[in-house]
């Protein structure tokens, strides 16, 4: 009769060990994406600085950024969460709505010095549920030497982008890369264009995505853009760009310590053109934001945000930033940056007109990234742009919760 | 069961001398049960309890908001017919079928032939069998990444081979809806060639060589030999590869999810990746729990077929 009560006895221990676990009063967790060695080792490290500063251990945790969403709902449901937990900003309201996030205001966290746009990055229907350490955008990289070598300018406008990169493409290389993936690379990046345009992802059915969509499309009739970009994601884009097989490339300053590993590669970043002459070039805003979960436990809650606030500091944002080459949140901060790193100075500009994927349709952002995706997908491999977002719309909007 | 039945009388015999009857037979039923409960309770709780709860969560408005409040009030069949006017779920189920048919035919076809290939005695035989086990071996993820470079439209190697061979290398194998597909089924046919030929292979080894003498003097052809003979003593081995092949393909997700994430424009969307993005893209765990519902329903009417193949067999 042994092995089944020892059966059952070990089944029985799995089956509590699930469930909810004593929180122990000295030690707080914070969840977050930073599983490469790099971004774990400068967290830890801003983590040590704030535990001493606030006498508090502070244990890092980190899942894959696609898992950070799933496994905070299993830890709500199993009474487990953490103190802090570190969300990509278009993730975000989705916890938020659940009623799973506790007012960083009501917690005592100011948002003086953070512009109002970044301001509205970490808030969810006006209330403001994330600080952002720093935030990041795409911008346009060019290889110096072929431009120069071409005798070309740095593109501003849709025009000029469809030139110069049909007089960079030179045999086995292509004039710009960018990525239009199945995925959130993809939407990411279809942004700039669909927005710079007066697109709007409320209604996806309209001329002014459409028109984006034609300039992809333009650029992959030319031969500038290759047809594997429905393939690729953000980090493909730039091992072309690095292999030198993409003379420009939309991407963001995350690439950019893998940039500089190539010595004799000199590359340069603009803002990414824009329809026409005199227009505005909006970028969306990416990165994550770090929140208080609802753990029910007042004075944990309170603690948590005193975290959340050394995190966000003017200090270790530059910190942050420095390290991980983004633009700190803080006005005073991104001012320090700026004269620090002069040559991502256009990353700083095409912040400041950036804007968040969710300030209008919140929760409902993924359904309406994978409509878009699909859209643009179907549009690059040969349908039209007007039938296919006109698609789009109604799964955007079929398919999802209502805001 | 049969196992239970034959070794617990032994044990009976040993313990029981003396005693009234009614005691040892209680004794004996006790613990035939503590032998087959380990396994009850497992299956219950890890088998049973998942099943139920996702029959269950497809008739419910199961959101974000129910892992805080618990709530998750039953909507009918809303879930069900959400996903079934969903275009996606017609072209999933499409694409799934000839995925799943298109890979089991390729692989248990190179398979078989690789299998009948190496029973021949010749050098190296070992060396080679080996090595073909290899795809079985590297990690579903890490093909996946693998295969997306060698399938690059431009920089692939795959291109540039045909470039070479002057059989024009601009197929887009992975960037054109037309061909995404396709190219999918080839990386899996690569990845379940081993495990079809190892099992069909060892299948081989059992037919006894006698057989193949007789079928010699009678002046039976190759062909007709494998046709024959071969084909009828392997027959077993055959639904088992078949039947396992299918389970393991039907339900693919990693695999496409690392080629091309269901795309381009939905071209290798299959039930396996709906699931995925209903539930964890969406989180609309209703939905997805109604794909995953009919996964289970397809997967579980070839188990009973399965089943019912290897009852009559043994009688």
């Amino acid at each position: 009769m042994l092995p089944p009560a020892v059966a059952s006895l070990l089944v029985a221990s799995v089956a509590l060990t699930g469930c909810a676990q004593q929180r122990d009063d000295g030690v707080f967790t914070v969840l977050n994406s930073s599983t490469d060695a790099s971004y774990h080792g400068w967290d830890a490290a801003a983590l040590a600085r704030c535990g001493k500063q606030l006498g508090l251990t502070i244990e890092q945790r980190s899942v894959p950024a696609a898992h950070v969403m799933t496994k905070s709902l299993r830890m709500a449901s199993s009474k487990s969460l953490p103190d802090v937990i570190q969300f990509d900003a278009s993730e975000m309201p989705t916890f938020a709505g659940a009623g799973g996030l506790v007012d960083l205001r009501t917690l005592g966290l100011s948002t003086e010095d953070v512009p109002g746009g970044i301001v509205d990055f970490g808030s969810y229907r006006g209330t403001y549920y994330g600080a952002a350490r720093t935030v990041n955008t795409l911008a346009l990289f060019y290889n110096e030497d072929l431009l120069d070598q071409a005798g070309l300018r740095v593109p501003t406008t849709w025009a000029e982008m469809r030139q110069t990169a049909k007089q960079l493409t030179r045999g086995k290389r292509y004039g710009i890369a960018l990525s239009a993936g199945g995925a959130e690379d993809g939407v990411f990046q279809f942004t700039p264009f669909m927005w710079s345009n007066g697109g709007d992802e409320r209604d996806l059915a309209t001329r002014n995505v459409a028109g984006a969509l034609d300039h992809w499309k333009g650029l992959i009739a030319d031969g500038s853009l290759s047809r594997s970009t429905v393939n690729w994601t953000q980090a493909d884009v730039n091992d072309q760009f690095m292999a030198g097989n993409a003379a420009m490339m939309i991407n963001g300053p995350w690439q950019v310590d893998t940039l500089n590993t190539k010595k004799d590669l000199h590359w340069k970043i603009a803002r990414i053109p824009v329809p026409k002459a005199g227009d505005t070039s909006v970028g969306p805003l990416g990165g994550t934001v770090l929140t208080v979960p609802r753990t029910g436990e007042a004075t944990r809650e309170r603690t948590a945000a005193k975290i959340v606030r050394c995190m966000s500091s003017e200090q270790e944002q530059i910190t942050y930033a420095r390290n991980s080459r983004t633009v700190p949140a803080n006005e005073k901060a991104a001012e320090a940056w700026r004269r620090e790193v002069p040559e991502l100075a256009a990353l700083a500009d095409q912040v400041a007109t950036a804007r968040s994927r969710t300030t209008k349709v919140g929760a409902r952002w993924p359904s309406v990234s994978l409509a878009l995706q699909s859209a643009f997908q179907s549009a690059l491999t040969g349908q039209s742009s007007e039938a296919v977002l006109k698609k789009a719309q109604l799964r955007a909007t079929g398919g999802g919760r209502g805001e | 069961m049969t196992t239970v039945s034959t070794t617990v009388p032994a044990a009976h015999r040993t313990t029981a001398g003396g005693r009234p009857p009614s005691r040892p037979a209680r004794r004996r039923r006790l613990s035939q049960w503590g032998f087959i409960a380990p396994a009850v309770v497992f299956m219950l709780l890890f088998f049973g309890y998942p099943l139920v709860r996702n029959v269950v969560m497809s008739f419910q408005d199961f959101s974000p908001s129910t892992f805080f409040d618990g709530r998750s009030p039953f909507n009918g069949t809303d879930n069900w017919s959400k996903v079934f006017h969903d275009d996606l779920f017609g072209k999933a189920l499409w694409h799934t079928v000839v995925f799943t048919v298109g890979s089991l035919v390729g692989q248990f076809g190179i398979g078989l032939a690789l299998a009948v290939f190496f029973t021949k005695r010749f050098p190296l035989n070992g060396f080679l069998r080996s090595l073909i086990l290899l795809p079985w071996l590297v990690p579903m993820v890490v093909s996946g990444v693998v295969w997306r470079r060698i399938l690059d439209q431009d920089t692939g190697v795959l291109n540039s081979f045909a470039d070479t061979l002057g059989l024009g290398g601009n197929t887009p194998w992975l960037t054109s809806p037309g061909t995404a597909l396709f190219s999918v089924i080839l990386v899996n046919v690569w990845i379940g060639i081993p495990f079809n030929m190892v099992i069909l292979y060892g299948g081989l080894q059992e037919v006894p060589r006698e057989l193949y003498e007789a079928a010699a003097l009678d002046g039976a052809s190759a062909w007709r030999t494998f046709r024959s003979v071969t084909l009828p003593l392997l027959r077993p081995v055959i639904t088992v590869v078949l039947v396992l092949g299918f389970m393991s393909t039907v339900k693919i997700l990693d695999l496409i999810l690392a080629l091309t994430d269901g795309g381009p424009a939905d071209s290798t969307q299959t039930l396996g990746t709906l699931t995925y993005q209903n539930s964890f893209v969406q989180l609309d765990f209703g939905a997805g729990a109604v794909v995953g519902n009919v996964l289970i329903l397809i997967s579980a009417v070839f188990a009973v077929l399965y089943l019912r193949a290897n009852r009559s067999e043994g009688k």
